[in-house]
C-alpha cells in the first residue's frame, strides 16, 4: 500500500470511529425524546446527518409538530447539498453509485476529502469513499447501541440524557464560533428562542431563528 | 400514523434529497456568495436555539434545572478545548449527580 493510500484510510478510520461513537449519544437522546428504536434506527440509517437527527428528536421531544421537525432538520441538511455541489466534480459517478455518494456526503466525508486535496484526485475519492462508508457503518452500529441502551434505563434524567442533547448542540455550534459576529449571533438566537418558547408554539422558536440568519445574511 | 413515523419519513425524505440535488444540479446554482453566507450562518442560528430552548425548557414552559449544571460543564469542557465526546459525557455526569441528589 502506498505512503499516500495509508495515510488517507488511517484519517477516513479515525473520523469514521470517532465521529461514529456520537451515534451513541444519538441513540439515546432520540429514545429519551419519544422515538423508538426502530424510528431512531431508521433515521440514522435514512437521514444520516447528524445535526439534522439531533434538530429533529430535539424539536418533537420539547412538544414542537412533525412539521416544525423536519423543517429544521432540513434547513441543517442544505448545507450537505453544498457539499454536492463541490465534490459531484470531484467523484464524477453517475446511477446507483451516485445515489450511495449523495447519502454519505456529509461533513466528515467531505471534509476528509478536501484535507486530502494536496495528495491529488485519486486521494480525495477515497478519502471520501472511506469517511463516508466509515462514518455510516459506525453511526448505525451505535446508534442501536444508544437506544437499547437508553429503553433499558427508565428515567433518563437519572443518566444526565436530559442534559446530553443540549451539551451535543453545544458542541456542534462551538467550533462554528469563529468570530465575534457569529458569536452574537449564538447569543441572540438563544435568547430569542428562550424569550418566544412561552408565546408560540413548540419548534416555531427555532425555526425562525433560520430566518433571522437569512435576512442577516442577505444584508452583510 | 403518530407525529413521531411522520417526522422519521419526511426528514429522511428530504435530507436524501438535498444532498441528491447537490450531486445534480449545475455548481453556478449553489455557488452564489450569498448562499454560501447563508449557509455559514443558519446552523449557527439553529444550534444556539436548540441549546437554549432544550436547557432551558419543558414543553412550552421555562425552567431551571439540574440542566443548567450539564450546560454550564459543558461550556467549561469546552473551553478546556475537550474533544466531542467528552463534552457530552462530562454533561451528562454532572446533570445526573445533581438530579439524584439534590
Amino acid at each position: 500500500m502506498s505512503k499516500v493510500v495509508s495515510t488517507t484510510l488511517r484519517d477516513s478510520l479515525s473520523v469514521s470511529l470517532t465521529v461514529g461513537a456520537y451515534g451513541i449519544a444519538f441513540g439515546a437522546a432520540a429514545v429519551a425524546n419519544g422515538f423508538t428504536v426502530l424510528q431512531s434506527c431508521l433515521l440514522s440509517l435514512l437521514t444520516f446527518s447528524g445535526a439534522s437527527q439531533f434538530a429533529v428528536i430535539g424539536v418533537l421531544g420539547a412538544g414542537g409538530s412533525a412539521i416544525s421537525g423536519i423543517a429544521t432538520a432540513s434547513l441543517l441538511g442544505v448545507r450537505n447539498a453544498l457539499y454536492g455541489v463541490i465534490m459531484a466534480p470531484r467523484l464524477k459517478v453517475s446511477g446507483l453509485t451516485r445515489i450511495v455518494a449523495a447519502q454519505i456526503t456529509i461533513d466528515e466525508s467531505t471534509a476528509v476529502a478536501l484535507g486530502q486535496e494536496p495528495h491529488g484526485i485519486d486521494a480525495m475519492r477515497k478519502g471520501f469513499w472511506y469517511t463516508g462508508i466509515g462514518v455510516f457503518v459506525f453511526w448505525n452500529l451505535f446508534t442501536l447501541a444508544g437506544a437499547l441502551g437508553a429503553q433499558a434505563m427508565g428515567d433518563i434524567r437519572a443518566f444526565g440524557l436530559d442534559s446530553a442533547v443540549p451539551a451535543a448542540f453545544l458542541g456542534l455550534v462551538w467550533p462554528r464560533l469563529t468570530g465575534k459576529f457569529e458569536c452574537i449571533l449564538a447569543i441572540a438566537c438563544a435568547l430569542f428562542a428562550i424569550v418566544m418558547t412561552p408565546i408560540v408554539p413548540a419548534g416555531l422558536p427555532i425555526i425562525a431563528t433560520a430566518f433571522i440568519a437569512i435576512v442577516i445574511g442577505l444584508k452583510r | 400514523m403518530s407525529i413521531f413515523w411522520i417526522a422519521t419519513i419526511g426528514t429522511s425524505i428530504i435530507a436524501f434529497a438535498l444532498k441528491y440535488s447537490g450531486h445534480s444540479v449545475p455548481e453556478r446554482w449553489l455557488s452564489h456568495p450569498k448562499i454560501q453566507q447563508i449557509n455559514a450562518l443558519i446552523p449557527i442560528a439553529l444550534l444556539s436555539a436548540l441549546v437554549a430552548v432544550q436547557s432551558f425548557s419543558e414543553k412550552s414552559k421555562l425552567m431551571i434545572d439540574q440542566r443548567l449544571v450539564g450546560l454550564s460543564v459543558a461550556v467549561i469542557a469546552l473551553l478546556l478545548k475537550a474533544p466531542f465526546p467528552v463534552v457530552v459525557l462530562s454533561a451528562a455526569v454532572s446533570s445526573a449527580v445533581v438530579y439524584r441528589w439534590l
